[in-house]
């Protein structure tokens, strides 16, 4: 009963500790911009139109606009381009498999930086420097967490069904579209909320190609020059935070269990 | 999830013999599943490899063409740029700290977890849910909460009668600050190590404790070997991640400097303060994107890709472990 109490109350601290900074940002939203500089914790006045501000004040809108436009469509290119390969690389047999893995592998590694400036050149020329579309474009060559991924959730299903399939007659695509793709779907839609989190996350990208062209910025990049662009309004800095944060929070509740699972493949096989 | 027909094992698709023409068909089939990915790597893994590797021994701005300059680049990067060791001291001074800081609060939330039968679906998820902040949100969340006049946790601090350090707008505290960012979102790795522990087979805790363990002998003897594997794949992904440590650094420095001068874009911020948070990424991107140093900032990448491939080969040794082999 000791060792019951003792290990709920750690577990409920350890749980205060990791909301109060959601919690604070979310109070301080809510603040007087005069407020958010005390350190009185609970706003004195609730100041909702905050968020409005925000939204006025700068193009916040386009900004949303911008990234549900680069997540979604590097979501939608990279299932389109990742799923076949991933297919071939579970559940198809053929010299040389294992040493595409192993470069797959090798790609999802490799540090952005490395290749950041030959792309960058290559980009330039192709006159879509300023543009999202240099981190759009290559999801449609397939994306090499996406295709990791994927394999593993593939391998998990078992090849009786395929080879069920095959003896109907079924060619590999047909196999790929009636058998696994439904058979798939959780994996698929782990993979796809992953993808654009991680495009509606990426500082990286946005800032090598869009810093210069504000109109294409996603809320990400905006947010981290909110400060510069509205000086030092600490009340409006968090809500603009609470505005890129809620949505993957709100996706997150509504997809929690294939998200989780996502996350445990990532590790070791499944 | 086996089929519970009773009906003869099918035979195993194989590839069709050599000569035989359904070889190439087959052949084929896999190529047209393949053609996007293997697009992908030549374009966007070994064209670029390759054209960073010829671009480190020249020298250009984006305006210019690219002049041969031997290697020049490369002697200047290690006897001469100071900045370039300072951001690489910073970089494993992170390796150092971050990566086990985050490994060990992931297990001990992970066990945690394991231990609490109440609301362990609810722990789980709150526990989890700082992972998913935005990077950038998170980020300036943390300098908020930080900030060493206003911020609740020096607040906090003062009420006990500490005098909170200055975080974030320190040298020596504003890589801690982003320890401490980094192992608040720790859920990822939480998650994972969750995972591991549930298939520890309950049966050889049961042994142990007949066998008279106590509590420490059965983590020591019990759950960390059967972790390891676990273990080596977080402590390796984390050593690559951290060698691509950016986005983090770079925002906490732009918001608590908080007096960017326009123009600049945030790249005139990196490092602050005193070029204590500016990490190698950040080095190679300032020197690429804020003084168009192309050819240099491409011999800076070519060391990057050499030290992350050679932390990436332990991984594969352990390719079949942790790929779930075939």
């Amino acid at each position: 009963m000791i060792r019951f109490v003792a290990r709920h109350s750690i577990a409920v601290a350890v749980a205060l500790m990791f909301t109060a900074p959601f919690v604070f940002v979310l109070l301080t939203a809510f603040m007087t911009s005069d407020q958010a500089l005390t350190s009185r914790l609970w706003p004195d006045s609730w100041h909702p139109e905050n968020f409005v501000e925000i939204f006025t004040a700068l193009p916040m809108f386009d900004y949303l606009v911008n990234t549900v436009v680069y997540a979604g469509l590097a979501t939608l290119f990279m299932l389109l381009s990742s799923v076949p390969a991933a297919y071939a690389l579970a559940k198809l047999r053929w010299r040389g498999s294992n040493a595409v893995f192993v470069v797959v592998i090798c790609m999802m590694m490799l540090p952005p930086q490395v290749v950041t400036v030959p792309l960058y050149l290559m980009w330039a020329n192709a006159g879509l420097t300023g543009t999202l579309w240099p981190l759009i474009l290559p999801m449609l060559a397939g994306d090499a967490f996406g295709i990791f991924l994927l394999r593993q959730f593939l391998l998990t299903i078992p090849d009786e069904y395929l080879d069920a399939a095959r003896i109907d007659g079924c060619g590999e695509w047909r196999v790929l579209a009636r058998v696994v793709l439904p058979m798939a779907r959780p994996g698929i839609a782990a993979t796809a909320i992953f993808q654009f989190f991680y495009a509606w996350n990426d500082f990286y990208g946005p800032l090598l190609y869009t810093s210069e062209e504000q109109s294409n910025w996603t809320l990400s990049l905006a947010l981290s020059q909110f400060k510069h662009l509205h000086h030092v309004e600490w009340n409006l800095v968090m809500a603009a935070t609470v505005v890129v944060m809620a949505p993957v929070i709100v996706v997150f509740f509504l997809a929690q269990k294939a998200f989780v699972r996502g996350v445990t493949l990532t590790g070791v096989k499944g | 999830m086996v089929s519970t027909l009773d009906v003869p094992a099918p035979p195993r698709v194989r590839p069709p013999r050599r000569r035989d023409p359904r070889r190439w068909r087959y052949r084929l089939t896999v190529l047209s599943f393949l053609a996007p990915a293997l697009v992908g790597i030549a374009v966007f893994l070994v064209y670029p490899l390759l054209a960073a590797v010829y671009f480190s021994f020249t020298r250009f701005d984006l305006l210019t063409t690219p002049v041969w300059v031997g290697l020049r680049n490369y002697v200047y990067l290690f006897s001469q740029d100071s900045a370039a060791w300072t951001s690489a001291a910073n970089t494993l001074w992170l390796v150092v700290f971050l990566v086990p800081a985050r490994m060990l609060m992931a297990l001990l939330t992970a066990m945690l977890l394991t231990h609490v039968r109440r609301g362990a679906g609810l722990f789980r998820t709150i526990f989890y849910l700082p992972a998913l902040a935005p990077p950038v949100a998170a980020t300036i969340a943390f300098v908020f909460l930080f900030n060493p006049a206003t911020g609740p946790v020096n607040g906090f601090l003062g009420l006990l009668g500490i005098d909170g350090p200055l975080w974030f707008d320190s040298p020596g505290w504003a890589k801690p600050s982003l320890v401490l960012l980094g192992v608040w979102a720790v859920g990822d790795l939480m998650v994972i190590f969750l995972a591991a522990l549930l298939d520890v087979p309950k049966p050889l805790y049961e042994a142990a404790s007949i066998d008279g363990a106590n509590a420490w002998q059965r983590f020591r003897f019990v759950t960390l070997p059967a972790l390891s594997p676990v273990l080596l794949f977080a402590a390796v992904t984390g050593v690559i991640q951290t060698l691509q440590y950016f986005t983090q650094a770079a925002v906490a420095a732009s918001v608590a400097s908080g007096t960017a001068t326009t123009g600049g874009g945030v790249s005139s911020t990196f490092g602050y303060p005193e070029e204590s948070t500016l990490t190698y990424p950040l080095h190679l991107y300032r020197t690429g994107f804020r003084y168009y140093d192309m050819g240099y900032a491409n011999a800076l990448a070519v060391v990057l890709f050499v030290v992350a491939f050679a932390v990436t080969l332990v991984l594969l040794r352990r390719f079949r472990t942790f790929a779930g082999g075939r």
